[in-house]
């Protein structure tokens, strides 16, 4: 079976600082992946390298096409969606109108996925004229995993969506993170420090340190791992 | 959602913050006050409501042009000093259009066609490649533009009168004892028109959101698909456009086209963007109907203000306004996330 996407010996860097030194890495298709390590490791740059958001070189291959010279917007319009760390909203935007940017790359009615998406979140249809930067914190985390659904990607990439958010609202948005990855097949790659969740909710994960991939394995092999469990899940 | 109540009430309260710290009840009210009192004042004496009505529709001028400043600001961050220039050349363009034998409205309709290429073209060949150093680097540029603008107009055409035919002909309506040229309803009704249809474009469509969205947050933007860089450059266009239709509604009151048909106008645009504060759209359009009926008002009834003092006055409020309220009537203020 071949992967999704497949990262070979990428590298990135901000200006004369190198963020990622030859990741490689590889995601199947309907399979969720998670990416571990400590602040600094290079898990956000991993997610912008995939999306186009980092000069980056390497190879990088999604669905069969290689993907390293694609900047954010081509990529998106793959069916790539990236939910940036820290909500990424347009709070000055109505929810309606976050939902509808969300399928910017689709032609036609977007009835379908609307409704779709108010089946998770049935909040979203009654505050659809809500400026979206009147939301809690964890709320509008919710509309940017909606809005990223909306767009009916292949491929999720979710950066750290427990950021702030209070253990209720993190344990609800990855239980729909899991239930669209089961009842949709929807591929994600997840970037999260609490190694706890993230390992319950992927089925394989890769451990970065200072922009390397330091290990890798199923979710029970890092769980059962002595290095990971000390350093990550904390006993 | 176990805190679906109070974060309803929380989001109740920050939606009356973000609609501008309760500034806006006081703003609205104060314009409702303005229409009372300019509607009484033309009920009560007619040349009052004459210069009240040229005063609408010279604004609505300056607002157009006001209206594009601030797209262009809203999309790049940058304030063009060249978009009353680019205004005249157009202008210049319909001119020679006319010159070839089209009629007025097929010239002002092409003109606005050649004015959205022209602003589009100008952004990516000028704007975009300085944009990436910085927003002082580009601001630059358009003073740069200015001049060239400038040169080459003078240069194809020359600094002498050209006349173009008037678009409304020079019939006076006659309203009680108030005179009122159809010149002014029609440039008052051709601009309203044009701001009209450019809101309606942003408002209901999808290109229009993924325009605003490209110019709110561009990152978050190209996340969902939309194309950020052209997004701007048609923000340009844009306000090309609506310089062109402010180009051409101020020629013919003028009654002269000269190079230098739109330099105080601009200023006229400026004192009504910063009025309306300079990310807000409606207040750019309500800036400009203010300054233009204020100013118009002032020299007839202020005798301490000559119509030489009309463009110092606009500048006066422009440093009011900074002083007192930096964000204007409708703006947003500034705020950075932590």
């Amino acid at each position: 079976m071949t992967a999704l996407l497949e990262l070979e010996d990428v590298e990135a860097r901000y200006g004369p600082v190198h963020a990622l030194h030859g990741v490689s890495l590889a995601v199947e298709e309907g399979s969720v992946v998670a990416v571990l390590g400590p602040n600094g490791a290079g898990k956000t740059t991993t997610l912008r390298a995939v999306s186009g958001t980092v000069r980056r070189s390497g190879r990088i291959r999604f669905a069969g096409r290689p993907l390293d010279r694609l900047g954010a917007a081509a990529a998106a319009r793959l069916g790539i969606a990236h939910v940036p760390e820290g909500r990424g909203t347009f709070s000055e935007l109505t929810v309606w109108e976050n939902l509808r940017l969300g399928a910017y790359t689709r032609r036609g009615s977007i009835q379908p996925e609307l409704e779709r998406v108010f089946a998770y979140f049935p909040w979203l249809a009654e505050r659809k004229r809500q400026q979206a930067g009147t939301l809690s914190g964890g709320e509008q985390q919710m509309l940017a995993l909606a809005r990223a659904f909306v767009h009916r990607p292949r491929l999720l990439l979710l950066d750290e969506p427990s950021l702030g958010l209070a253990p209720v609202l993190v344990a609800e948005l990855f239980r729909i993170v899991r239930e669209l990855n089961e009842r949709e097949g929807l591929t994600v790659l997840v970037v999260e420090q609490n190694a706890h969740l993230a390992l319950q909710a992927a089925e394989a994960g890769y451990v970065l340190e200072a922009g390397r991939v330091v290990l890798s394995g199923t979710s029970a092999e890092l769980t059962a791992d002595d290095a990971v469990r000390r350093s990550y899940l904390g006993y | 959602m176990a805190t679906a109540e109070t974060s309803r009430l929380e989001s109740l309260r920050n939606r009356s913050a973000a609609l501008g710290a309760g500034s806006t009840p006081i703003v609205m009210l104060l314009l409702v006050a303005v229409a009372v009192a300019l509607l009484v004042g033309s009920l009560r004496s007619a040349t009052f409501a004459q210069l009240t009505v040229q005063g609408l529709a010279v604004g609505s001028v300056y607002g157009s042009l006001a209206l594009a400043l601030v797209l262009v600001y809203r999309a790049t961050h940058v304030v063009n000093f060249a978009q009353g220039e680019l205004a005249m050349a157009t202008t210049y363009i319909a001119y020679q259009l006319i010159q070839w034998g089209l009629s007025y409205w097929e010239a002002f309709f092409a003109t606005l066609a050649i004015a959205f290429l022209l602003g589009t073209v100008l952004e990516v060949t000028l704007i975009r490649p300085v944009l990436h150093r910085s927003v002082i680097a580009a601001v630059i540029v358009t003073v740069g533009l200015f001049v060239l603008i400038d040169g080459v107009v003078d240069w194809i055409w020359g600094g002498d009168f050209k006349f173009m035919p008037s678009p409304f002909g020079t019939r006076i309506y006659h309203v009680g004892s108030v005179s009122i040229a159809r010149l002014y309803i029609g440039m008052f009704v051709v601009v309203i028109i044009s701001v009209l249809l450019v809101w309606a474009l942003f408002r209901f469509t999808k290109l229009g959101l993924g325009m605003r969205a490209a110019a709110l947050r561009p990152a978050e933007a190209a996340f969902v698909g939309v194309r950020v860089e052209w997004m701007l450059a048609l923000g340009w266009g844009l306000a090309a456009l609506l310089g062109a239709v402010a180009g051409l509604m101020a020629e013919p009151s003028q009654f002269t086209l000269e190079p230098t048909l739109m330099q105080p106008i601009l200023v006229y645009a400026f004192a009504a963007a910063v009025l309306g504060g300079l990310d807000s759209p409606a207040g750019a359009v309500v800036g400009g109907l203010l300054i233009g009926v204020a100013l118009n008002l002032m020299v007839q009834y202020v005798p301490a203000i000559t119509s030489e003092l009309q463009a110092p006055t606009a500048f006066a409020v422009i440093l009011a306004v900074l002083l007192i309220k930096p964000s204007g009537l409708f703006g947003h203020r500034e705020v950075r996330r932590v």
